[in-house]
């Protein structure tokens, strides 16, 4: 286990290392410099400006600087907001979208896992018919188009939850819904169909034989077996949640990370761009290992560290 | 003993007749998977809207008088109408035009990023699951170290660095798309190069590249066609994400993501600049989902209840 553990975090850290050395040579090719704006800069203030950034340096000794700093958990400042570090926009704004991520996150697994069982326990009747139009509408519809729909109706046509900002409970719902959606139906369709398997089983007819009721066979005995596909989709899941969030957080006019982003994109805000996108990596990573590692405590018939090569 | 006098033999007739006469032509496993397919309604209505959608790509920006980037001041932000059967945008092209117009490049950046993954992943999967060994051992590990990265957060950064473009765009989503196919490719291809006829094959002298292209890759044909079928929805999902983030196709060319994104800003006022993209978007992801999960069924009948 020690060994499996230790071994997928050497191929994190690799990952990383290539992430991080991808951006920082992205970034230096992209065009034009952190300080061409409209107006041209007096060359002796630009001067003045690279060398404050160390950036009149090789690129190598710029290189070393950047991994040591990021090392350090220090990624430098944004060039576009004087004072402004990118540390201070993680430290602001992860908080907000992590709220909103988990929140997003419980009501995809909640009501995922929900319809996948009724439709399963409904298999081709209508109430599977229905879930499986639900999950499907929300794997086909991407999620700005979901997100300003929401928007547009509960919020500005009737007016029963306010339409933006970052202040109530109210105000989470339904950047939290839209950001769940498409999770929340992948996880419906999942359950159902690892459902439909299990339920086909023959400890299921056992269970019936003994007597057992419907809830009783459901809950203690078909669903623990048939979450397990579910829990390896938390991985790919945090990740859908985190780059949603972009989008979301732009609609709904909230101060997380994403917004921050997408911010530092249009703004071309290199270091920032930067550091948000090996920030993301290093979350993404770790909620991959962790889910993995879970997975193995939930189901003890798999073994981790005897796992074949590329599995 | 009975003497049987041989003018009662008679001679049977060397034609076994109706008994013997196979009365269904042969099915070969493409046509017993197609029947199997054609079953499942669901998957053939996305069939059939696949195919509508395709032709209105095709034919759909020359069935008005409009074409896709001509702007007309005095008419803009109309609502469909005879003339303008989807309306018009704020610089009064007609929508109509450049929905279709935009079928084509969000169909096109889908196809191609599938046709690419589909290149690269095959022959990688391909080569890894067939060679085995260190090879194995060391393309894998890169594989598995390139799906590490996220894919969106590359996708972006790319998509910031270099000129946005269609081929920019086609470029960002494949640079680590590929890994998925040569992952599906290669556990096929591990599961059937211990088979009798890849062995007879290569006692003939066959070379490996003849047993990849005659005998593996077509036996992995079903899963890979399933992988490509879902690639191409979310190629185009990616393309819309994009395209609202503001790294889409740039203006004239019309993408329906980047339709889409205009119309959510326009949405309190002109719904029908974004309903028409954004169904279409909808339409189609719906349609290549459901005839993927159809031809995944269809492929394998043991996963049939």
């Amino acid at each position: 286990m020690l060994k499996y553990i230790g071994k997928r975090l050497l191929y994190i850290l690799f990952s990383l290392f290539l992430i991080i050395t991808a951006t920082f040579f992205l970034m230096r090719a992209a065009p034009g410099g952190p300080f061409s704006g409209e107006k041209k800069l007096p060359p002796e203030i630009e001067k003045n400006l690279n060398e404050y950034y160390g950036l009149d340096r090789p690129w190598y000794s710029q290189y070393a600087d950047y991994l040591g700093s990021v090392a350090r958990w220090d990624f430098g400042p944004s060039f576009k907001y004087k004072g402004q570090t990118v540390n201070d926009m993680i430290n602001n704004g992860f908080p907000v979208s992590f709220y909103l991520g988990m929140e997003a996150l419980i009501f995809a697994v909640v009501f995922g896992i929900l319809l996948g069982i009724i439709a399963a326990l409904n298999h081709n009747k209508w109430k599977d018919y229905t879930a499986m139009v639900i999950a499907v509408l929300g794997i086909s519809v991407p999620s700005f188009i979901m997100a300003s729909l929401l928007q547009y109706i509960f919020a500005i046509k009737l007016h029963w939850l306010p339409v933006a900002r970052w202040e109530s409970f109210a105000h989470t719902i339904l950047p939290a819904l839209a950001l769940g959606a498409t999770p929340m139906a992948f996880i419906a369709r999942l359950t159902r169909s690892s459902m439909l398997e299990v339920l086909a089983n023959d400890y299921i007819r056992t269970a019936k034989a003994k007597g057992l009721s419907q809830l009783v066979i459901t809950v203690k005995h078909a669903v623990r077996n048939a979450l397990l596909p579910v829990v390896t989709y938390l991985g790919p899941l945090s990740a859908g949640i985190l780059t949603g969030s972009f989008i979301i957080e732009k609609i709904f006019g909230i101060p997380g990370l994403g917004s921050h982003f997408v911010l530092s994109i249009s703004n071309r805000d290199y270091t920032v761009i930067m550091g948000v996108t090996v920030f993301y990596s290093i979350i993404l990573l770790t909620s991959v290992l962790l889910v993995d590692i879970a997975y193995g405590f939930i189901d003890p018939r798999i073994k981790l560290a005897g796992g074949k090569k590329g599995e | 003993m009975q003497q049987i006098p041989k003018e009662m033999f008679q001679p049977a007739a060397a034609d076994h007749g109706e008994a013997e006469r196979i009365s269904k032509p042969s099915l070969s496993f493409w046509k017993d998977v197609f029947m199997r397919f054609r079953k499942n309604h669901l998957a053939m209505f996305g069939l059939v809207l696949l195919v509508i959608l395709v032709l209105f790509a095709i034919f759909g920006p020359h069935m008005t008088k409009f074409d896709y980037r001509s702007n007309d001041y005095m008419n803009t932000n109309k609502p469909p109408s005879g003339t303008h059967w989807f309306g018009t945008d704020e610089l009064g092209r007609d929508l109509f035009t450049r929905v279709w117009y935009g079928a084509r490049i969000s169909l096109f950046i889908g196809l191609a990023a599938a046709l690419i993954d589909l290149f690269i992943g095959v022959l990688w999967g391909g080569i890894a699951g067939y060679r085995g060994g260190k090879t194995d051992d060391i393309m894998m590990r890169i594989a598995d170290i390139l799906w590490g990265v996220p894919y969106l957060l590359l996708v972006i950064l790319l998509m910031v660095i270099l000129d946005q473009g269609l081929g920019t765009m086609i470029l960002a989503m494949t640079i680590t798309g590929w890994i998925n196919m040569s992952r599906i490719v290669r556990g096929e291809v591990l599961g059937l190069k211990n088979q009798e006829y890849v062995l007879a094959a290569q006692t003939l002298g066959a070379k490996t590249s003849r047993i990849m292209a005659r005998h593996l890759i077509p036996n992995a044909m079903g899963p890979i066609l399933v992988t490509m079928t879902l690639t191409i929805p979310s190629a185009i999902f990616t393309e819309a994400f994009l395209s609202y983030l503001g790294l889409g196709v740039p203006a004239p060319l019309a993408s329906w993501g980047t339709m889409a994104s205009d119309g959510v800003q326009a949405l309190q006022y002109y719904p029908w600049r974004l309903f028409f993209p954004a169904t279409f978007i909808c339409l189609t992801i719906f349609a290549f989902n459901v005839v993927g999960d159809g031809m995944r069924d269809a492929l394998d009948p043991r996963l049939r209840k």
